[in-house]
């Protein structure tokens, strides 16, 4: 029983830190740009894809992921240069739409160059075990990595906020854009490059996600749903609140799954209360969401400014 | 403003004489059909499958339809009931198409069914077959080329009960077809599954339930998982070690060609229900693999199949018809007749308008060329019918 405990919470971390990847690009852009960005999801779509590629190439899962990152991140770049730019000024609902567009655009263009079939990705070798932690208790590898990979990631992101040049301009550009560009910082380099931050970190989370999860067209919008969910959570803008709401989101979601449908057969005793504790299961990372912003309604971490 | 709403009027005023000139247009050795299918998204490989199937059937014939020019209006649906009726609806009022197909999703052929039936435009899908349509609330003008809803899953169910499989667990997505397909497995099963899991439809990781029902130590488990989500689960259940201590069985949706390329070597060996096959042995099977790999270069899945057969099966009725389509009572009772040579073989369509036709068992193996494919076990049922047929008056 315990040793099920501790798979399912390394579940629940997994799902977590893969959102946070997504999460932490979306809320800085968000928080520092106010750009609401719905096309996040083509870059983690993008990320697979490419990774995906580049392992049919060199037959390695790292060279793939070093070849795919910047690449996915030179797309965001271009996106932001040619289609973001200018929607900084409108409001949110116009930017919205253009980046609902851009989803469109991207499946299409995933669909040309990849086909509408689902492609292969496998796991690498070397990750391709399951680790044995005790007599009954052992783990897929692979999910490890991640697990071990979001936090690496996570940390290296903080120091960077909190620690460098770059993480004190990206601080102040959000607080107030006018002095920063004053001081004589160019504001909209810094853009560029936040932005094709976030494409980039998507595109890990999607490289990742590649071997357990499809390969598909639209793979990018099912995730941006919850991670939306994560950064209201966590506060937006907010890096620290961003990896708090996703692991939060993970572990409520794997164990709602997973607790509730039981619960409801012992409470009543009938399958059909099964199927009604599995459908109130998919709800409980919004009732999560809906009962932190009863009571802290900016999120767990807000940004102080 | 007086620009915009003069650019319409002549807009409209276009769209009117198109309308007006394809009523005339109909005598002239057409027949208009209205192709509904998922053709973006999440859900388009089994839409694309089923388009290029039927196209492939009407080049096999000719070109022809029952010696009539076919006029093809398609329509993506994606997906949503909402599209799909107001493509229903666009293409019963203006184009004036004489049969619609197409229609993959079960939820979107009832969506679309009373604009349909309204207009007495016969319904020939391609892929869904609700149970709704099966029974009482049978249609005249709906007919289905493929299955009803519950079919594999119910061969499955005989499956895994001869092989002797006494703790097996069920899963299936919590939504009408989900509950369907394991209500169907049930049915010639046995009610004494372990444990019945309906998931969220649309998730991607399984990891939770997984874990859990490595816990539970079934003998055998059955999965109905189509699309995006069958690819999820069949490799996280390889991947947490489960293929090689416990079977998996599914229906042919779940290992199907459409998924199997990116599913890899964790489907390897898996037997799963079909009414198809590729290797089936029959003349016209050996001619749409064939040909279906020359046009598209990729392997047949069954959606395909079923959208070549729904071309035969409309050529098959017009030739009886003399390419008439106006006497809508004479077409139907050609269309019942099901004169065409299927890709599965024996095919006849029974009361409801719902097919009478066998189930086979299926294996996931490597063809020479090293793809990975389906190939034929064993016949499970012979001329199997739906379990709701006798509830139709028709």
């Amino acid at each position: 029983m315990t040793a099920l405990a501790i798979v399912q919470t390394l579940n629940g971390f997994q799902l977590g830190v893969t959102l946070f990847l997504m999460a932490a690009g979306l809320t800085l852009v968000f928080g520092i740009m106010d750009m609401i960005n719905l096309a996040h999801g083509s870059f983690y779509m993008i990320g697979a894809y490419l990774t995906a590629t580049f392992v049919g190439v060199f037959d390695s899962f790292l060279l793939a992921v070093l070849f795919a990152l910047p690449l996915a991140a030179l797309v965001g770049l271009l996106v932001e240069m040619v289609a973001l730019r200018t929607l900084y000024q409108r409001d949110h609902l116009d930017q919205v739409l253009a980046t609902f567009g851009l989803i469109l655009f991207f499946n299409e263009l995933v669909k040309i160059i990849w086909g509408p079939v689902p492609i292969f990705m496998g796991v690498p070798e070397f990750l391709s075990g399951r680790i044995m932690f005790g007599p009954d208790l052992e783990y897929p590898a692979y999910r490890l990595a991640i697990i071990v990979v979001g936090f690496l990631v996570a940390i290296g992101l903080w120091l960077m906020i909190s620690r460098t040049r770059l993480g004190m301009l990206i601080r102040a550009g959000a607080s107030n854009r006018e002095m920063v560009t004053a001081l004589g910082v160019n504001i909209k380099l810094l853009y560029s490059l936040v932005f094709a931050l976030g494409a980039g970190l998507a595109a890990l989370a999607g490289a990742m996600a590649g071997p357990i999860y499809s390969v598909q067209v639209g793979m990018g919008e099912q995730i941006l749903i919850l991670t939306f969910v994560v950064i209201v959570i966590g506060g937006i803008g907010s890096i620290r609140g961003a990896m708090v709401g996703a692991i939060l989101v993970g572990l409520v979601d794997t164990f709602g799954r997973v607790l509730l449908p039981g619960a409801m057969f012992a409470l009543t005793g009938s399958t059909a209360a099964q199927g009604v504790g599995s459908a109130i299961a998919s709800m409980s990372i919004y009732i999560l969401m809906a009962a932190v912003l009863f009571f802290r309604p900016r999120g767990l971490f807000p940004v102080k400014v | 403003m007086m620009k915009f709403a003069s650019l319409t009027t002549v807009a409209a005023a276009a769209l009117l004489a198109a309308g007006s000139g394809a009523a005339v247009a109909d005598q002239s050795g057409e027949v208009r059909i209205g192709m509904i299918t998922t053709l973006s998204g999440p859900g388009s490989g089994l839409g694309i499958d089923a388009r290029d199937g039927f196209q492939l059937g009407i080049e096999h014939l000719g070109g022809t339809l029952g010696g009539l020019e076919p006029v093809i209006f398609e329509g993506d649906d994606q997906q949503e009931p909402s599209v799909a009726v107001e493509l229903a609806g666009r293409m019963v009022e203006r184009d004036e198409v004489d049969i619609v197909t197409g229609v993959i999703w079960s939820n979107l052929a009832l969506a679309v069914m009373p604009t349909l039936a309204r207009s007495e435009t016969f319904f020939v899908s391609v892929n869904a077959g609700p149970s709704e349509l099966a029974g009482a609330q049978c249609n005249p003008f709906f007919f289905n080329v493929a299955w009803q809803n519950d079919n594999n899953h119910e061969a499955m169910g005989q499956h895994v009960r001869d092989e002797g499989y006494e703790r097996v667990y069920i899963m299936a997505p919590n939504y009408p077809a989900g509950r369907d397909a394991l209500a169907g497995f049930k049915r010639f099963y046995g009610d004494d599954v372990v444990d019945e899991v309906y998931t969220p439809l649309g998730q991607l990781d399984y990891a939770a339930e997984l874990s859990q029902l490595q816990s539970e130590d079934p003998d055998a488990v059955y999965i109905f998982y189509p699309g995006g989500m069958g690819i999820n689960f069949i490799r996280q259940y390889e991947q947490a070690g489960l293929k090689e201590t416990t079977p998996l069985f599914g229906p042919a949706f779940s290992f199907s060609q459409d998924l199997l390329p990116a599913v890899g070597e964790a489907a390897m060996g898996v037997r799963n229900t079909s009414q198809w096959s590729p290797d089936l042995d029959n003349e016209v099977n050996a001619r749409f693999v064939e040909g279906f790999e020359e046009r598209y270069d990729r392997l047949p899945s069954l959606y395909a199949s079923q959208g070549y057969d729904a071309a035969l099966l409309i050529d098959s009725a017009l030739n009886i018809t003399g390419g008439d389509v106006s006497d809508k009572d004479a077409f139907r009772e050609a269309l019942r007749q099901a004169d065409f040579d299927s890709v599965r073989g024996d095919f006849e369509f029974n009361n409801n308008h719902y097919p009478i036709q066998d189930y086979y068992l299926r294996e996931v193996v490597m063809d020479d060329e090293g793809r990975i494919t389906n190939r034929l076990v064993s016949t499970i049922f012979e001329d199997h019918a739906d379990a709701y047929h006798q509830d139709c008056a028709m």
